[in-house]
């Protein structure tokens, strides 16, 4: 092929350009082949073509929209009903026909719609809608409550709860997990700073740690709970007679061995739990202890999908 | 003109190839000068409050867009794990906007309201503390060091000029008083910027720390009111399809 071309050349079959650089330094003006001239000129029609179907060109104050168009369904706001819709091509209608036709989201949408109608206990029951809850239920918790519970739901000792034992602050039933996410919670314990006398507080941290077992049993620890149980401190209208919390109050059951404010387990000597405690006792707990409040970011189903997904986590009641 | 003239003239062709590849250029952004049909109609959307105006410093001066953007795009996972979709609307007062396409991080563009603000006082200070498998540094100095707010009228001044409707004259709050009310228009006052910071910083306490205004402060309530703007249960599901 290459001889053959070079037969032509000397033979003065391609032209040249027509220009002389140098005296004699020529360039040959082979034409394009055919086949690539031909897909050149298509992509120029194809591009005309392109401004017609998708927005392309600005004009005055607005562009060229295209004529192609997407459908989709969407539930109407107004009666809650879904809708055929067909609307010009652009992303946001590409959107819409994603959510609304891709076909592990038709499967997704079904599950959710027998859950928006279901109550608690018809998923807790249903096997089908208890996988939907763990495998929705795990990218939802992942995105929204993560942050702080951590990504096994583990929590962060001192500072959030750990969603996975059984110590609830404020409920492990369906209605208060429920009821935690769509309204928050905001823990709130007075400051005993100005109420008690330091000996008193020392007093009622060595009281407190008794009831753990952090402690044994002496003169100080019965001085602190006459404090606890009587006027004085009162701590036992929201922590209970038996200390063991009261969960509508948010407050903790403090004969167990779990804490959530201040991280007692990690402490090592008596003299620094009770320091810590009763550093919480003065202070007390003022707006540092705020669950937000998901109704508003989150929908009916992802709160019902997230409640029963915080249950199956383990430590439910 | 021969084809010859050009080539032998390099300060011609230098010119010509100038005009030929600025074309493109011009023919995409100088639409968008003078085409406000893109700009969503859409209710709620506000300058920042000096605090936020001022957090929003901070955020640019950490270089947080250099892994986080704060554009939430039409796509179904973006859909599914962010909320809706960035509206054009919602940064049309950001100057420059932080949209980005950069994302060490999460997106942000709707983290407003999403975790308590002593999360985020705790989680600047030290990430890894509340999430172990983060990447993202450490930011305690935004707790130390005092909020610098002495300049905050000047910087919306400098804003006003860009077109953010800050207030300067009584007809410019009157009409910001109409918009929005008389908390929000008090707090777009560039007359009393500084007074409306100290009112914003005392009322909300972002940082946790009620005698002092950090910058801690001023950051936490601008990532408070990202993406919070708008009200999207207002809206019919395909009515902002009709804005591309």
């Amino acid at each position: 092929m290459n001889e053959n071309m070079n037969e032509k050349q000397s033979a003065g079959a391609v032209q040249t350009t027509g220009h002389a650089w140098d005296g004699d330094l020529q360039e040959y003006n082979n034409p394009l082949p055919r086949w690539w001239l031909w897909c050149f000129y298509g992509t120029a029609v194809f591009s005309v073509l392109y401004w017609f179907i998708y927005p392309s060109w600005p004009v005055g104050q607005t562009w060229l929209k295209g004529f192609g168009s997407v459908s989709y369904t969407i539930s109407d706001k107004a009666t809650g009903k879904e809708k055929e819709q067909e609307y010009r091509w652009n992303t946001r209608s590409l959107l819409l026909e994603d959510l609304s036709d891709a076909a592990n989201n038709t499967q997704r949408k079904e599950m959710m719609a027998k859950v928006r109608t279901a109550d608690y206990d018809q998923i807790l029951k249903d096997r089908k809608m208890m996988e939907f809850v763990r495998s929705v239920g795990k990218g939802l918790f992942g995105d929204n409550c993560a942050a702080c519970h951590g990504r096994g739901g583990q929590g962060v000792a001192g500072m959030y709860p750990n969603l996975t034992d059984d110590d609830w602050l404020w409920g492990g039933g369906m209605n208060q997990i429920h009821q935690t996410l769509v309204e928050g919670r905001n823990g709130f314990m007075p400051a005993f700073g100005t109420v008690l006398k330091p000996e008193q507080m020392d007093d009622v941290a060595e009281y407190v740690l008794t009831l753990s077992g952090e402690a044994r049993p002496g003169e100080a620890s019965e001085r602190g709970k006459e404090i606890f149980h009587g006027q004085v401190g009162g701590c036992y209208y929201c922590h209970g007679a038996d200390a063991k919390g009261v969960q509508s109050q948010g407050a903790a059951n403090l004969t167990d061995r779990i804490w959530t404010v201040v991280d007692l387990p990690a402490l090592k000597t008596p003299q620094d739990k009770k320091t810590a405690l009763k550093n919480l006792i003065t202070t007390g707990v003022n707006n540092t202890r705020i669950m937000p409040a998901w109704k508003d970011r989150l929908s009916p189903t992802d709160v019902k999908l997230l409640a029963v997904y915080v249950r199956q986590l383990g430590g439910a009641k | 003109m021969r084809h010859e003239h050009i080539e032998t003239n390099s300060a011609l062709m230098l010119l010509l190839i100038m005009v030929v590849i600025s074309i493109g250029g011009l023919v995409e952004i100088v639409p968008l000068f003078y085409i406000n049909e893109t700009i969503e109609k859409v209710d709620g959307v506000r300058p920042y409050t000096p605090l936020e105006s001022r957090g929003r410093d901070i955020y640019v001066r950490e270089g947080c867009y250099l892994c986080h953007s704060q554009q939430i795009r039409p796509f179904r996972d973006e859909w599914l794990r962010y909320g809706h979709y960035s509206l054009a609307a919602e940064s049309q007062y950001d100057h420059p906007f932080q949209w980005g396409s950069k994302r060490t991080g999460p997106d942000l563009a709707r983290v407003g309201g999403k975790y308590s603000n002593q999360w985020q006082v705790q989680h600047l200070k030290n990430p890894q503390s509340v999430v172990p498998q983060s990447i993202m540094p450490r930011y305690p100095w935004l707790l130390e060091n005092d909020l610098d707010y002495a300049d905050a009228d000047t910087r919306m001044r400098a804003l006003r000029v860009t077109g953010v409707p800050y207030s300067l004259t009584q007809i410019e709050y009157d009409a910001n008083l109409k918009k929005y009310g008389k908390e929000i228009a008090d707090q777009l006052d560039i007359n009393q910027a500084q007074n409306s910071l100290l009112k914003q910083a005392r009322e909300k306490n972002f940082d946790g720390l009620p005698e002092r205004i950090t910058e801690m402060e001023a950051l936490v309530a601008y990532l408070q009111v990202l993406g919070t703007m708008v009200d999207f249960t207002k809206y019919d599901e395909g009515y902002f399809a009709q804005f591309r």
